[in-house]
C-alpha cells in the first residue's frame, strides 16, 4: 500500500480519474439538457460512436485536432436533429428509437471505419496544456493543470450549462417544458422548438464526448466508446438532472476506475480479485444512483411526447 | 421555423446519412484485397526466415506435412470456408490473426469463398452467424472466440456434415464435428519476457491484460515467467482492466504502469491499442502479440508474437480431406511454426539482447525450457 502514496502514483491517480470522466461529462450534459426538457435519448452512446469516427477520420486526413472536433461536433449536430426528428416531430417512443440510433451509429461507424480505414492507424492527439502558474504547484500542479486542452474545456462546459439553465430564458422554457409541456405551450413557448434546441445540443456534446475521446487516445477502434453513452445517460440520473451533479458523477466514476487500475497495478488487489473489481466503478456507481435518487425527482413530462390540445 | 421544414431538415439529414452509405459501401474492396495480399506477402517473407533460423526434426515433419497437404487439396473439392470472429478483421490481434491465416490458405489450396462475419462481441450475434454459414452449406465454419463454445456446443449436432472449428479452446465436446485449436502463447510470452527483462533500466515492466482467461492468461503467465527467468529481481505489474474492448481503460491501466516506474511494457487483445499510445508517448518499448503491432507505434515496438493458425488450418483440412470433420484439439507453438517472433527492424535491439531471446526459442523448441511449468 506505502507504494500508492507516492507522488507519481497519487498525481497519475487524480489525473487518471479526470480523464476517464471527460467523455462522460460532456456526453452527460448534453443529455441533461434534452432530459429537462422531456426527452429521453438512448442514442447517446451510438451518436458519440460516430463523432468518436468523424473526428478521428479527419485528423488522421487533416493532421488538425481541431478539424477533428469540429467534425465530431457536426455529425452530432446532425444526428442531434435527425434524433429530435424521430423523438419530437414522429413522437416515436423515446426508449425504443433511441437504441434504434444507438445500433446505428454503433454499425455505421465500424462500417465507416473498415471500409475507410481498416488497420488501426495512430493520429495526431489534444495538445498537453501546463497552465502557467498552476502546473509547478507540487502534486496538485500535476493531478489538475496539465491535461490535454479538452479537458478544461469540458469542465469549462459546466458552469456554463448551468448558466444557461438556471439564468437564462431559453433555461426557463427548457425547465417548463420538461416538467408541464402543456403550460408552457399556453404561455406561448413552443414545445418543439425547445426540444428540437435541446436534443440538438445533446447531439451535439455527445459528438463532441466521441470526438474528444478518439482524438485523445489517438486511435480508433470499433464500439471505441464501449458503453459510454449508456452510462453517460445514467450519470444524468446520478446528478439528479443538474451539471454540477452530473459532473460529481462523472468523477465518480472516473476516480474509481482510475483507482481501481492502480491498485491491481500496484497488487493492492489481487490478480485473481481482477475480474470483480472492474466492476466496481459500476456497482458504486448505482449504488449512489440509489441513495440519490430517493431525493430528487425526475422531470415530470420525462420521455412523454407533448400534442397540442391533448 | 414551420413544422414542415423540419421535418424536411431531417429528412435531408437522413438522405445525407444514406448518400454516405451508398458512397462508402462502394468501390473500395480494390483496396482492401491489395492490403490483404500486402499483408500475405509479409507473412510468406518472415515464415520462410523463421524457418531457416531454426532448423530441427520437428520442422522436416511440418514441411513434410504440408507438402502433402498441397497434393490433396489440388485434387479435392474447392470448400467454402466461414469465420465469425468477436473484432473487427484488421484489428491488429485476435480477430487480424485468423483472417490473415485464412488469406494464407486461400492462396494454397482450392477455396471456392471465404466469408467473414466480424465484430460479434454479442455471443447470440455470433451463434446466429454460425448457424447460417452451417445452414449455407459452408464446409468449414471456424468460431474464433473462447466465449463462442456454448453457442457451438448446441449448433454443431444439427450440422452433422459441416466441419466446425472452435478457437481458442481445447475441448471438442466429444463432438465428431468439431475441432478446437488453442495458442501455445506462454512460448511467445516468455521469449519476450526474457527480452524485456535484458531492456529494463527500473527493473519493472508493466503489463495490460484483458480477462484472465485463455491465451491472454497464458501469454501473460509466460511472459513473467520470461522476465523472471533472465533476472529474478525484475518487478513484473500485471493490470487485468477486466474488459477485451475497453481501450481508454487499457490506456489508463498503461498510465498506470508508467507512473509505477515501468519502463518495458506489454499486453494482449484488441484493446492494448490504448496502451501502445501511451508507451509511444512516453518512449516506452512495447512487446506485441497475436499480430505484428509495429504499424501501431514503429519506434517502440522491439518484437511481436505473430499467430498463424494457418499451421492448424492445414491439419483441419487434411483431415477434412481424409473424411475426418472433428475430434482433434490442434495448438500452434514454436516448434511448429505456429507462432513466430517477428522483430521490428526500427527499433534499435543489441545483438546480445537478440541472442537471448534466440536462446529461449531454442530452449523451449528443445523442450529444455517449460515456459509456464
Amino acid at each position: 500500500m506505502s507504494d500508492f502514496f507516492t507522488e507519481a502514483v497519487l498525481i497519475a491517480t487524480v489525473a487518471g480519474g479526470i480523464r476517464l470522466a471527460v467523455p462522460l461529462l460532456l456526453a452527460a450534459l448534453g443529455e441533461t439538457f434534452g432530459q429537462r426538457s422531456g426527452v429521453l435519448n438512448l442514442g447517446v452512446d451510438g451518436i458519440m460512436l460516430l463523432g468518436a469516427f468523424t473526428g478521428y477520420y479527419t485528423v488522421l486526413k487533416t493532421g488538425n485536432v481541431w478539424y477533428g472536433l469540429l467534425a465530431g461536433i457536426a455529425i452530432g449536430i446532425v444526428l442531434g436533429l435527425a434524433s429530435s426528428l424521430i423523438s419530437v416531430t414522429l413522437q416515436a417512443e423515446q426508449g425504443i428509437s433511441g437504441i434504434g440510433v444507438y445500433l446505428f451509429g454503433l454499425g455505421m461507424s465500424d462500417l465507416l471505419f473498415q471500409r475507410l480505414v481498416g488497420t488501426p492507424v495512430p493520429i495526431t492527439k489534444f495538445p498537453k496544456i501546463d497552465i502557467p502558474g498552476l502546473s509547478d504547484i507540487p502534486w496538485l500542479g500535476g493531478m489538475f493543470f496539465s491535461h490535454s486542452v479538452v479537458v478544461y474545456l469540458a469542465f469549462l462546459s459546466v458552469p456554463v450549462a448551468m448558466f444557461i439553465i438556471n439564468k437564462t430564458n431559453f433555461g426557463m422554457n427548457i425547465r417548463a417544458v420538461g416538467e408541464n409541456p402543456e403550460a408552457a405551450d399556453s404561455l406561448g413557448v413552443s414545445v418543439s422548438r425547445v426540444r428540437y434546441a435541446t436534443v440538438t445540443i445533446g447531439g451535439t456534446l455527445a459528438g463532441a464526448a466521441g470526438a474528444a475521446l478518439a482524438i485523445d487516445l489517438g486511435i480508433f477502434q470499433q464500439n471505441l466508446t464501449n458503453a459510454q453513452g449508456f452510462i453517460a445517460i445514467a450519470l444524468v440520473y446520478f446528478g439528479a438532472w443538474r451539471p454540477l451533479g452530473v459532473m460529481a458523477g462523472a468523477l465518480l466514476y472516473g476516480f474509481v476506475n482510475s483507482l481501481v487500475l492502480q491498485f491491481k497495478t500496484l497488487g493492492i488487489i489481487p490478480q485473481s480479485w481482477s475480474d470483480i473489481a472492474a466492476m466496481a466503478p459500476a456497482i458504486i456507481t448505482i449504488l449512489a444512483l440509489v441513495i440519490v435518487a430517493r431525493r430528487f425527482r425526475a422531470p415530470s413530462a420525462l420521455t412523454k411526447p407533448f400534442t397540442r390540445g391533448t | 421555423m414551420s413544422r414542415n421544414a423540419w421535418i424536411w431538415l431531417g429528412v435531408a439529414a437522413a438522405a445525407l446519412l444514406v448518400i454516405i452509405i451508398v458512397a462508402v459501401s462502394g468501390g473500395d474492396d480494390e483496396t482492401t484485397e491489395t492490403t490483404v495480399a500486402a499483408e500475405t506477402t509479409t507473412t510468406a517473407e518472415e515464415t520462410t526466415t523463421t524457418a531457416g533460423e531454426t532448423t530441427t526434426t520437428v520442422e522436416g515433419e511440418t514441411t513434410t506435412t504440408a507438402a502433402e497437404t498441397t497434393t490433396t487439396a489440388a485434387a479435392a473439392e474447392p470448400i467454402r470456408i466461414a469465420i465469425v470472429a468477436p473484432s473487427a478483421s484488421n484489428d491488429l490481434a485476435f480477430t487480424q490473426s485468423i483472417v490473415d491465416a485464412v488469406n494464407v490458405i486461400e492462396g494454397e489450396r482450392e477455396v471456392a469463398e471465404v466469408a467473414v462475419t466480424d465484430g460479434t462481441f454479442v455471443v447470440d450475434d455470433a451463434a446466429a452467424a454460425i448457424r447460417d454459414y452451417a445452414a449455407s452449406g459452408f464446409d468449414l465454419v471456424i468460431a474464433h472466440g473462447s466465449q463462442y463454445g456454448g453457442s457451438l456446443q448446441e449448433i454443431a449436432p444439427d450440422f452433422p456434415e459441416t466441419t466446425f472449428a472452435w478457437g481458442t479452446a481445447a475441448d471438442t465436446f466429444g463432438l465428431s464435428n468439431v475441432f478446437a485449436y488453442e495458442a501455445a502463447s506462454d512460448e511467445g510470452g516468455y521469449v519476450m519476457g526474457v527480452l524485456g527483462a535484458a531492456l529494463t533500466e527500473t527493473g519493472t515492466i508493466g503489463i495490460v491484460g484483458p480477462v484472465e482467461v485463455g491465451d491472454a492468461k497464458l501469454y501473460v503467465d509466460g511472459y513473467k515467467a520470461g522476465a523472471e527467468a533472465n533476472d529474478s529481481g525484475v518487478t513484473v505489474n500485471i493490470n487485468y482492466t477486466g474488459s477485451f474492448s475497453d481501450v481508454a481503460l487499457a490506456s489508463e491501466a498503461a498510465q498506470a504502469h508508467a507512473a509505477a516506474g515501468a519502463d518495458i511494457m506489454t499486453g494482449t487483445a484488441q484493446m492494448v491499442v490504448g496502451a501502445v499510445g501511451v508507451a509511444a508517448d512516453q518512449g516506452i518499448p512495447w512487446f506485441g502479440t497475436q499480430a505484428n503491432q509495429t504499424s501501431l507505434a514503429p519506434e517502440i515496438v522491439v518484437a511481436s508474437q505473430v499467430y498463424k493458425w494457418e499451421i492448424v488450418l492445414r491439419q483441419i483440412l487434411d483431415d477434412m480431406a481424409a473424411g475426418t470433420l472433428g475430434g482433434s484439439v490442434y495448438v500452434i507453438d514454436l516448434a511448429n511454426e505456429g507462432l513466430a517472433i517477428e522483430y521490428n527492424d526500427g527499433f534499435a535491439l543489441s545483438a546480445e539482447v537478440k541472442a537471448l531471446g534466440d536462446q529461449a526459442i531454442a530452449d523451449i523448441i528443445a523442450g529444455a525450457v517449460e515456459p509456464t511449468g
